[in-house]
C-alpha cells in the first residue's frame, strides 16, 4: 500500500496526478513522489519490516507502488560488509561495504528497475524501454522477460561488449546507437514524447524509477541496527542515486524508524575523464558545466547529469565532499577492493574505492566515523578494463619440474 | 534562414499540439525569440528572468548541446533542426 499523494515539481512546487510524468510543464523542473509521511508513520515500524520480504519490498510503505504484484527478480537487501582489512589499509575502523554487486543482474539498477517496472504496470503502461550506460539495459531487458513484457533498451555503440551480450540474451529489443551516453539520453528524452505509451524507466517514469535507490540507505540503517552511518561515499553518474540515498536517511527519521535525527554526511565520486559534478563543487559552481566524456568507467560516463545539481546540493549541505579519480586510480581501486576484501567490483566501484581512499587520506573522512562505501556493480561486467593489467601469474609447462621452479621463485618473494 | 525546432510533450499544449515548427532565425536565441512571438507564453518556459535558458531546458542543434557551441549566440544554418529537451532523464548511478 502506497502513501503517495501526487507528483510534485521539485523547483515551483506544482502539483501533478500519479500518472507517467516527469517533467513540470511550466519550469521544466523534476517531478518527485510526495508521500502522506504522517500516515506511513502510522502504519510502519521495524517490527512489520522484519516480517517482510528480503528484498526491497519489506520497505514498500516507502515506496511509490499501490499493489503487491511486484516486478521483481527478487532485489536487494544485499550483504552489508564489515570492510576490516580495506579499512586497516586507509585507517578507517569502521567501514562498511554495501555490496550490490550480488543484486540479480549485477548492479543496484534492479532496485530502480523493480520500483519502476511495478509502477508501469500499475500505470497500464505494456513496453520498457531506457537509455543506458549498461547496468540499466541489463536490468530492464531481464526484468521485461520475467514480466513479459516487450523492452527497448537504448546504448551507446561503444559500450563493453559484456554489457551488450548480458542485456541481450534476454531476448529484448537492444539498439545501439552511433553516438556517446548523453546523444542516447537525449533520443530517448525525444521518443519518450513520441510513445507516450511506453515506461521508460529514466524517462517518463523517472520519478518511481528513482525513489528505488532510497532502499540503499533504508537497507543500511537497517543492518546497522537502525542507526544512520556518519558518512556515505556514492558514485555519481547522474547524480540520482546519491540525492536518493540522502533522502532515504531523512525519511526513516521522519517516519519514526531511526530514534535519532541522522547527520549523514555524504560524498561523491567520479571519474576524472567525467567529473562535470565534482569539477563544479571544487570550483564553487552551483550549476553543472556538461563535459564530453573520456573514462573508463562507462557506467558513470554521464557529461549532462540530470540530477547533477541536486547531487551537488546534499554534499554541500551535508560537509561531504567530492573526489575524482583518473583511470589508472580506477583500476588500483578495484584491484586493492578485490584483495583486501574479496569483492570484484565493476568500474564505477574502482572509482568509489579510490575517492574513499583519497578522502581518508586528505582527512575528509575521519577515522572516528562510521563510514559505508556503495560498491554498486559487478566486475564481471566490466573486464575489458583490465585485460592489461590481469593475468596469470606464470604460464607453465605441465610438469613437476616446472612448478617447482615457479614455486621457488614465488616463496622466494 | 529557416530551421525545424522539435517541441517536447510538456510545450505542446502551447502550439495547438504541433510537435515540429518551422521558424525563421539567424542564431538559437533569434528562432527561440520568434516562437515566443508565435505562441505565447513559451518564452517564459524557457528562458529566465535573465533571458538565459532554463537550467532543466536543453536545447539541441543538429544534435549538439548548444552549451558546447556558442549557446544563444549560435549560429542556425538553412534547415537545421533545434530541439528543445528536457534536462530530466537519464541513466546511469
Amino acid at each position: 500500500m502506497a502513501f503517495v499523494k501526487s507528483l510534485k515539481c521539485r523547483e515551483c512546487h506544482k502539483t501533478y496526478p500519479i500518472e507517467a510524468l516527469h517533467v513540470c510543464e511550466f519550469c521544466f523542473g523534476p517531478l518527485e513522489v510526495a508521500y502522506d509521511y504522517e500516515a506511513i508513520a502510522a502504519e510502519v515500524t521495524r517490527e512489520k519490516i522484519a516480517d517482510g520480504p528480503p528484498t526491497i519490498w519489506r520497505y514498500a510503505d516507502l515506496l511509490p507502488v499501490d499493489g503487491t504484484d511486484y516486478v521483481s527478480l527478487g532485489v536487494g537487501f544485499t550483504p552489508l560488509v564489515k570492510a576490516r582489512s580495506l579499512g586497516e589499509h586507509l585507517g578507517l575502523p569502521n567501514l562498511w561495504l554495501k555490496n550490490d554487486t550480488v543484486n540479480p543482474t549485477g548492479s543496484f539498477k534492479d532496485r530502480v528497475v523493480s520500483v519502476a517496472l511495478s509502477k508501469a504496470r500499475e500505470l497500464g503502461l505494456k513496453v520498457a524501454a531506457c537509455a543506458s550506460t549498461g547496468n540499466l539495459a541489463n536490468s530492464v531487458a531481464a526484468h521485461a522477460a520475467w514480466a513479459g513484457m516487450e523492452s527497448y533498451v537504448f546504448i551507446p555503440a561503444n559500450l563493453e561488449k559484456a554489457k551488450i551480450i548480458t542485456t541481450s540474451i534476454f531476448g529484448g529489443n537492444v539498439i545501439a546507437i552511433e553516438g556517446n551516453y548523453d546523444d542516447v539520453n537525449r533520443l530517448c528524452a525525444e521518443l519518450a514524447s513520441e510513445q507516450p505509451t511506453w515506461a521508460f524507466v529514466n524517462v517518463n517514469v523517472r520519478a518511481y524509477y528513482s525513489e528505488g535507490s532510497k532502499t540503499l540507505a533504508f537497507e543500511v540503517a537497517e543492518q546497522l541496527g537502525w542507526k544512520a552511518p556518519d558518512h556515505v561515499v556514492v558514485p555519481v553518474g547522474s547524480g540520482s542515486q546519491l540525492t536518493k540515498i540522502h533522502k532515504g536517511f531523512e525519511e526513516l527519521y521522519k517516519v519514526g524508524l531511526l530514534d535519532e535525527e541522522p547527520h549523514v554526511r555524504v560524498s561523491g565520486a567520479q571519474a576524472e575523464g567525467c567529473s562535470p559534478v565534482a569539477a563544479a563543487f571544487t570550483s564553487g559552481l552551483d550549476y553543472i558545466r556538461p563535459v564530453k566524456p573520456n573514462t573508463i568507467a562507462k557506467s558513470l560516463a554521464i557529461g549532462n547529469p540530470a540530477d547533477g545539481f541536486y547531487a551537488l546540493d546534499v554534499v554541500r549541505k551535508t560537509g561531504g565532499s567530492f573526489g575524482s579519480v583518473t583511470d589508472e586510480e580506477i583500476i588500483e581501486g578495484m584491484g586493492l577492493l578485490a584483495r583486501t576484501e574479496g569483492i570484484f567490483a565493476e568500474t564505477a566501484g574502482g572509482v568509489t574505492v579510490a575517492t574513499l581512499a583519497k578522502l581518508a587520506r586528505d582527512g575528509v573522512i575521519r577515522p572516528d566515523e562510521t563510514v559505508v562505501a556503495y560498491i554498486t556493480g559487478n566486475g564481471l561486467k566490466t573486464v575489458e578494463a583490465l585485460e592489461a593489467s590481469e593475468g596469470p601469474t606464470f604460464v607453465i609447462q605441465p610438469t613437476l619440474e616446472a612448478f617447482s621452479e615457479v614455486y621457488e621463485s614465488i616463496r622466494s618473494n | 534562414m529557416s530551421a525545424t525546432v522539435r517541441v517536447p510533450t510538456q510545450l505542446r499544449s502551447l502550439t495547438g499540439g504541433v510537435a515540429e515548427l518551422q521558424i525563421d532565425g539567424s542564431t538559437v536565441g533569434e528562432v527561440l525569440g520568434k516562437i515566443d512571438a508565435q505562441y505565447p507564453g513559451l518564452g517564459e518556459r524557457i528562458f529566465d528572468e535573465n533571458g538565459s535558458l532554463r537550467r532543466f531546458v536543453n536545447v539541441f542543434l543538429a544534435d549538439e548541446d548548444v552549451r558546447f557551441l556558442e549557446g544563444l549566440e549560435t549560429p542556425v544554418k538553412d534547415n537545421q533542426v533545434l530541439s528543445i529537451v528536457p534536462a530530466v532523464a537519464g541513466g546511469a548511478s
